[in-house]
């Protein structure tokens, strides 16, 4: 575990020498800035979309709108952004070599660079909220929430749904950061790793949007970043929830275990 | 000695082949590195030296063959069978956007917890320390080349791999390698060190092997391979037809040809004696008889080019014999 933990560090430190890895954060932040100062500019409002009608009645409503918004090509590409290299830029490095010939196994290598992957995931995505929680209450107070189902729900009670819902929220985009690995350790080319898996995540909600696909819309990887929406229902509804984390679990598991193997016997000559 | 391979044996690698497709990297080649060796690994580019290290280092899987680190299999340990072994493949590579200082806290932590304490030492050793904190991306060929060894010795190794360590330095650059590795080997690491620097080789190593075209075509004592160079005599006469006439009656005299107004031939002493006194006896003066000896440059060149390795049948001397 210690070797493990000791890839993980550097890995991690990796990512903070790089310049892409403060793009994705900074693109991250910078959203629900943009949203906070674009709705005190003007009148109107996201009516339609889930707890956008109240998105001035306090701050908390403001990340979860927000996590919408940003689910259909923003968070899938920020998370691309480093998964699709993760792999990638020590092929284009040369340093595939230079460190697969210490005393760490391939396995642990790879178990480093996936933990970092997700951590950086997590980042984004809690880093998003943060802002987004501080700069709307900044402007609109830190105020009960109402729910989807139309009820109040004390602020404090909201700051802890809203965390769980950054939970489930991440699994989907896990699930892409993984696709992203698997096209990294197999393409070992960082551009064509971060198109891949942001095609990816844009086939998955061309899927639910084609006519005739509605038997297995619900499963697909897409869907499950409103899985939230039971949590802000009252009572909670966990039927997403569970469905999420299960299907999830899925789409994490097959890429992680593909890239896994793939990294484990391939052929390291000129990368 | 075959049958009971000491475990302790650097590198011991049977058959080894790699295939690419139709290529075939390398074909059935047999290495073995006894402790201490300063073993030099020569070919032409292209050849199969860093398709080998590769395998030897468990970076590429062997399509074929057998390979013993000090008696680990890296094909089947991975990493593990790498303990006490340390080097690089074609140029060493490090991450450009951390100083190399911070390049080898990095690789210090994928191995063991003392090699951290070998930092300085090492940055030192290949007069890197006052630019260990510059960015890796910054650095000249020569300077990564020396980060490399330097990389390569923070695993305080037995067995150093090097792949053309001089290719590309200055030369300076190239004697002060020279120099470091001659050093290491005096310290007891066993090195392998591909090269296709005839010069190199002569100058560094004990034993070689060279390898054509991903085959083994010699290898053995460099000692012997120099032995092995059949003398060529050029001798000068008074009578130039007369002794070439006398010398094609003359057992023992090989390929015999005129050439820039000498003869040119190649045999054993003895017979050069029986020649030089059937002159003496027809009367015909010899005025100069230079022997000279094949370099090891001819002898490569002889052993690597051409349609068929035609010195190397017999050359081949098996170099566990
Ligand atoms: N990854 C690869 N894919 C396909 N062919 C390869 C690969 N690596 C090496 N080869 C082929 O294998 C042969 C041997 O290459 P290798 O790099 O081992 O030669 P070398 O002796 O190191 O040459 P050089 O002195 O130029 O470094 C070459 O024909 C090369 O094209
Ligand atoms: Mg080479």
């Amino acid at each position: 575990m210690s070797a493990i933990a000791k890839v993980y560090k550097w890995e991690l430190l990796k990512l903070t020498a790089q310049k892409r890895t403060y793009l994705g954060v900074g693109a991250a932040i910078l959203v629900p800035i943009a949203f906070v100062v674009a709705l005190s500019i003007q009148k109107g409002g996201p009516n339609d979309i889930p707890l956008g009608r109240n998105i001035r009645d306090t701050g908390l409503a403001t990340p979860f709108v927000v996590l919408f918004f940003m689910s259909f090509w923003a968070f899938p590409l920020i998370t691309a952004l480093v998964a699709g290299d993760i792999v990638a830029s020590e092929s284009h490095n040369g340093t595939l070599k230079t460190i697969l010939t210490r005393s760490r196994q391939r396995g642990q290598v790879f178990a480093g660079k996936a933990l970092a992957v997700i951590t950086y995931t997590a980042v984004v995505v809690f880093a998003m909220a943060a802002v987004g929680l501080v700069a709307a209450s900044i402007k609109w107070g830190f105020k009960p929430l109402t729910s989807l189902s139309g009820t109040k729900i004390a602020a404090g009670h909201s700051l802890g749904l809203l965390v769980a819902s950054l939970a489930v929220y991440l699994l989907p985009l896990i699930g892409i950061a993984c696709f992203g690995l698997l096209l990294s350790t197999i393409t070992r080319n960082s551009a064509a790793s971060v198109v891949g898996t942001l095609m990816f995540a844009l086939l998955m909600q061309l899927i639910g949007a084609l006519p005739g696909t509605e038997p297995i819309r619900p499963y697909l990887l897409s869907a499950q970043f409103s899985a939230w929406h039971g949590f802000l229902r009252t009572p909670a509804d966990w039927t997403p929830v569970i469905r999420a984390t299960w299907l999830c679990l899925l789409y994490i598991a097959v890429p992680l275990v593909g890239a896994y193997l793939v990294f484990l016997r391939r052929d390291v000559a000129g990368d | 000695m075959s049958d009971a391979i000491p475990a302790a044996t650097p590198v011991i690698a049977r058959d080894l082949v790699k295939r690419y497709g139709e290529i075939v990297a390398v074909n059935h080649v047999d290495l073995t590195v006894e402790a201490g060796d300063v073993f030099g690994y020569l070919g032409p580019n292209g050849a199969g030296k860093t398709t080998s290290l590769r395998m030897l280092l468990g970076l590429i899987r062997p399509t074929e063959g057998s390979i013993r680190l000090f008696g680990r299999d890296p094909v089947a340990e991975g990493a593990a069978a790498l303990d006490g072994v340390a080097g690089f493949v074609e140029g060493p590579r490090f991450y450009p956007y951390l100083s190399a200082r911070r390049n080898l806290r990095l690789l210090a932590d994928y191995d063991d917890r003392a090699a951290r304490t070998r930092i300085d030492e090492m940055l030192e050793l290949v007069d890197l320390h006052t630019r260990a904190d510059d960015r890796v991306g910054g650095y000249s060929h020569g300077m990564r080349q020396r980060l490399g060894i330097a990389a390569s010795l923070l695993r305080a190794p037995r067995l150093l791999l090097l792949d053309e360590p001089t290719t590309g330095l200055d030369p300076a650059g190239m004697r002060d390698m020279r120099a470091l590795v001659k050093r290491l080997a005096n310290e007891g690491i066993t090195v392998l060190l591909s090269s296709h620097l005839l010069s190199e080789v002569e100058e560094l190593c004990n034993r070689v092997a060279i390898i054509r075209s991903g085959r083994i075509v010699y290898a053995g004592e460099l000692a012997d391979l120099m032995a092995t160079a059949t003398g060529g005599y050029r001798l000068s006469c008074t009578d130039l037809d007369r002794g070439h006439a006398i010398g094609l009656a003359q057992p023992g005299i090989l390929d015999l040809r005129v050439d820039g107004g000498a003869l040119c031939f190649s045999a054993e002493p003895g017979d050069v004696a029986e020649l030089t006194i059937a002159l003496g006896e027809a009367r015909v003066g010899i005025t100069a008889l230079v022997a000279e000896k094949a370099t090891l440059e001819e002898l490569f060149l002889g052993l690597t080019e051409g349609d068929a390795p035609e010195l190397a049948e017999p050359v081949l001397v098996e170099a566990a014999a």
